[in-house]
């Protein structure tokens, strides 16, 4: 793995109304390296990734990709968004495109780029998902899985170098997580750059490069996966990790 | 010179007939909605009837007022009738068969969208829970109905009164036509009153029809 | 035409037919233009409470409930009568479209903006997460989806704007219901010029009310709902 840094966040503070929910997370994410973020709900993980990917302004602290600052609202904030891909949990395709309009929609308009050119890389990446055959359907007639992977898909065609992934097996029945992870996991093997938020424990574990964990707005730990599933340091991580194991009750 | 004319609001007691003409539309669309809502509810139930001959009996009735400018509709009984089959009605009660008419297809329209909106599993869950018929219709489809229709029939009430200030074109003296006699018998000594009268007449219906369209959002808001 | 001939005066109809297709004219004419300007108007109001632009906000409100709770025929009235005093001298052509426009404006706000506030927020935020700038995410996905939503509506303001133009009437404009109240006044042949009346309405709405039903059913039909 190379070791030059990628994406940096210092200090960084988001406040809504009274409440603070990040207060001072630092790390940084290296080229081609895929950082797990996991933590219990509302400890403000979703609200990193939208404040790297400048939907919402910090409150302090920088965010620098490439060493170039994101700020919301920013004169580059156009050009350094196509640099960051983000998946939502919600795999809220454009309900009025199908599905290669959905795709090209974002290549043709914001980087005018052919629309031939758009269209034959669009349908190489359906391909690699295998979802090629579904390239002229509109998005109400596909699965959530099929969606969500037309969604990482649509990402994928900007050439993002840092892929953002929200909670994006959340909504989807059992089935069909598996076959969203199994393209993020090929795109970690490929050396892309991710960072990802996600309650699938097992996935994270197998796909993590590293683990970062937050907990009301700080960052509690930052390891290894497997030290940090084998033997976590915090409290606060061993309940969390706790509330994912059963056991059988004696009677 | 404009500035003066306001005063003749305040000249005898032209405000009062002012007032006593906008009562003329308002007793009418009061007459008329009260009249639409029963039938109107009857007339939504008979919609949601399965039977082809009601659903076109209702289809064209629907389409007819829906289609058909209400001014042609008052025209149409007071000309109309009256000759046809010779009753001599008078103009207030031409308006308010009219009104109730044309309320009573809007009010059942309403009554049937509102009926149709509640989820089938409502229906089923009472049933699950060992309700009757009745019972289910009384506890639980009435209660769900009356609250998303309860705010659309007092915005009725308002389209009425705003509609209802047509039956000046029929001959009606109401606020209208007493702002016009206002007008003429003081043409000489305040020539621009129409400015201030016409302007009086519109904030009038202004002040009737707002409040009602505020009740009517504050409900819809709280009921939601 | 012998049965018909019983009820009705046929040649009565026959000459004054031309007289019902001139009043039409004047009917469709006062309608387009003042829908035209609706359009416009709503869609503008409807811009700025979508982005809550201050002031204009507030402005934009004010005249909705002024629209929205005053009768059209109040509003010509003042229009034609009142706003001369003031040296604002208008034809009744004029009147009527200024008048139609000042309704029709906030209903056509109101189905713009329920369109836009039916479009889901994360939509706008995925689109500008793909790198498209404000303007161009509402133009490319926000708006397309608006509008679809807002058909049904827009038709239903369309029928009821040209239903309303039988108001002008009232201000001495020679439309369908003045040449009808005319050939009554006049000839009193009620029931021919009360046919005719009915019969010109239902030329003129009937295809656009059934052009909207199928408009409405397509778009349901090819919704795009999750």
């Amino acid at each position: 793995m190379e070791e030059t840094v990628q994406l940096q966040v210092q200090g960084l503070i988001k406040r809504f109304g009274n409440e603070t929910v990040l207060n001072g997370i630092s790390f940084s994410v290296h080229k081609g390296e895929v950082m797990v973020v996991l933590g219990p709900s509302g400890c403000g993980k979703s609200t990193l990734l939208r404040c790297i990917n400048g939907l919402e302004a910090a409150d302090g602290g920088r965010i620098l990709l490439d060493g170039e600052p994101i700020i919301s609202g920013g004169k580059n904030m156009i050009r350094m968004r196509q640099k960051i891909g983000m998946v939502f949990q919600s795999y809220d395709l454009f309900p009025h495109k199908n599905i290669l309009e959905n795709i090209t929609l974002a290549p043709m308009k914001v980087q005018k780029r052919s629309k031939q050119e758009a269209r034959e890389e669009a349908e190489q990446l359906l391909n690699r998902v295998g979802l090629w055959e579904k390239r002229n359907a509109f998005p109400r007639q596909l699965s959530g899985g099929q969606k969500q992977r037309v969604a990482i898909v649509r990402a994928l065609c900007m050439h993002p170098e840092v892929m953002l992934f929200d909670e994006v097996t959340a909504a989807l029945d059992p089935e069909m997580v598996r076959e969203v992870l199994d393209v993020m996991l090929e795109l970690a093997s490929q050396g892309m750059t991710m960072i990802i938020v996600t309650h699938e424990m097992q996935f994270a574990r197998a796909i993590a490069d590293r683990v970062l964990f937050l907990d009301r707005g700080t960052v509690m730990e930052e390891s290894t996966p497997e030290k940090f599933f084998s033997a976590p340091q915090t409290k606060r991580a061993q309940e969390f990790l706790n509330t994912f194991t059963f056991e059988k009750p004696n009677h | 010179m404009q500035d003066l004319d306001i005063s003749i609001l305040f000249k005898g007691i032209n405000f009062l007939r002012l007032l006593g003409g906008l009562w003329v539309t308002v007793r009418i669309s009061l007459i008329a909605v009260g009249l639409s809502i029963p039938l109107g509810i009857l007339f939504g139930m008979f919609m949601t009837l399965k039977n082809p001959i009601a659903k076109g009996i209702s289809r064209i009735y629907l389409d007819f007022v829906r289609i058909m400018p209400q001014l042609v509709l008052l025209f149409l009984v007071y000309f109309g009738l009256t000759r046809a089959f010779g009753w001599n009605l008078s103009n207030e009660a031409s308006a308010i068969l009219v009104f109730t008419f044309w309320g009573t297809a809007e009010m059942g329209d309403l009554v049937r969208g509102a009926l149709i909106s509640i989820p089938r599993h409502q229906y089923d869950s009472a049933a699950a829970l060992g309700f009757t018929k009745m019972q289910t219709f009384y506890y639980i489809i009435v209660p769900q109905t009356f609250r998303r229709l309860l705010p659309l029939a007092i915005n009725l009430t308002t389209r009425m009164i705003k509609t209802t200030s047509l039956v000046v074109l029929i001959g009606m003296v109401e606020v209208l036509k007493v702002g016009q006699q206002i007008i003429d018998a003081n043409r000489f000594d305040y020539p621009n009153a129409a400015l201030w009268i016409y302007g009086v007449v519109f904030l009038l219906y202004f002040f009737v029809c707002w409040p009602i369209s505020l009740i009517a959002r504050k409900l819809e808001e709280r009921w939601r | 035409m012998e049965f018909l001939a019983q009820w009705l005066d046929v040649d009565f109809m026959a000459r004054f037919a031309p007289m019902y297709v001139k009043a039409a004219g004047v009917t469709i004419t006062i309608a387009f233009w003042g829908i035209l300007f609706s359009l416009i108007v709503g869609f503008l109001c409807a811009t700025v409470q979508y982005y809550r632009i201050p002031i204009l906000k507030q402005m934009v409100s004010v005249y909705i409930e002024l629209s929205r709770n005053t009768p059209l025929l109040v509003q010509l009235f003042f229009l034609y009568f009142g706003l001369p005093k003031v040296g604002i001298v208008w034809s009744a052509e004029v009147c009527a479209i200024v008048g139609l426009t000042f309704l029709g404006g906030s209903y056509m706000a109101e189905a713009f903006r329920s369109g836009l506030e039916s479009v889901e927020k994360i939509q706008m935020e995925s689109a500008i997460s793909l790198g498209f700038s404000p303007w161009q995410a509402m133009r490319e996905i926000i708006f397309p989806q608006a509008l679809a939503v807002s058909i049904p509506a827009l038709c239903a303001n369309v029928i009821f704007l040209i239903k309303e133009t039988s108001v002008v009437s009232g201000i001495a404009l020679a439309d369908l219901m003045y040449v009808a109240k005319d050939l009554i006044g006049i000839y009193y042949q009620t029931d021919e010029a009360l046919l005719m009346l009915v019969l010109a309405y239902l030329v003129l709405l009937l295809p656009i009310s059934i052009l909207a039903t199928l408009l409405e059913r397509r778009l349901r039909y090819a919704g795009f709902g999750h």
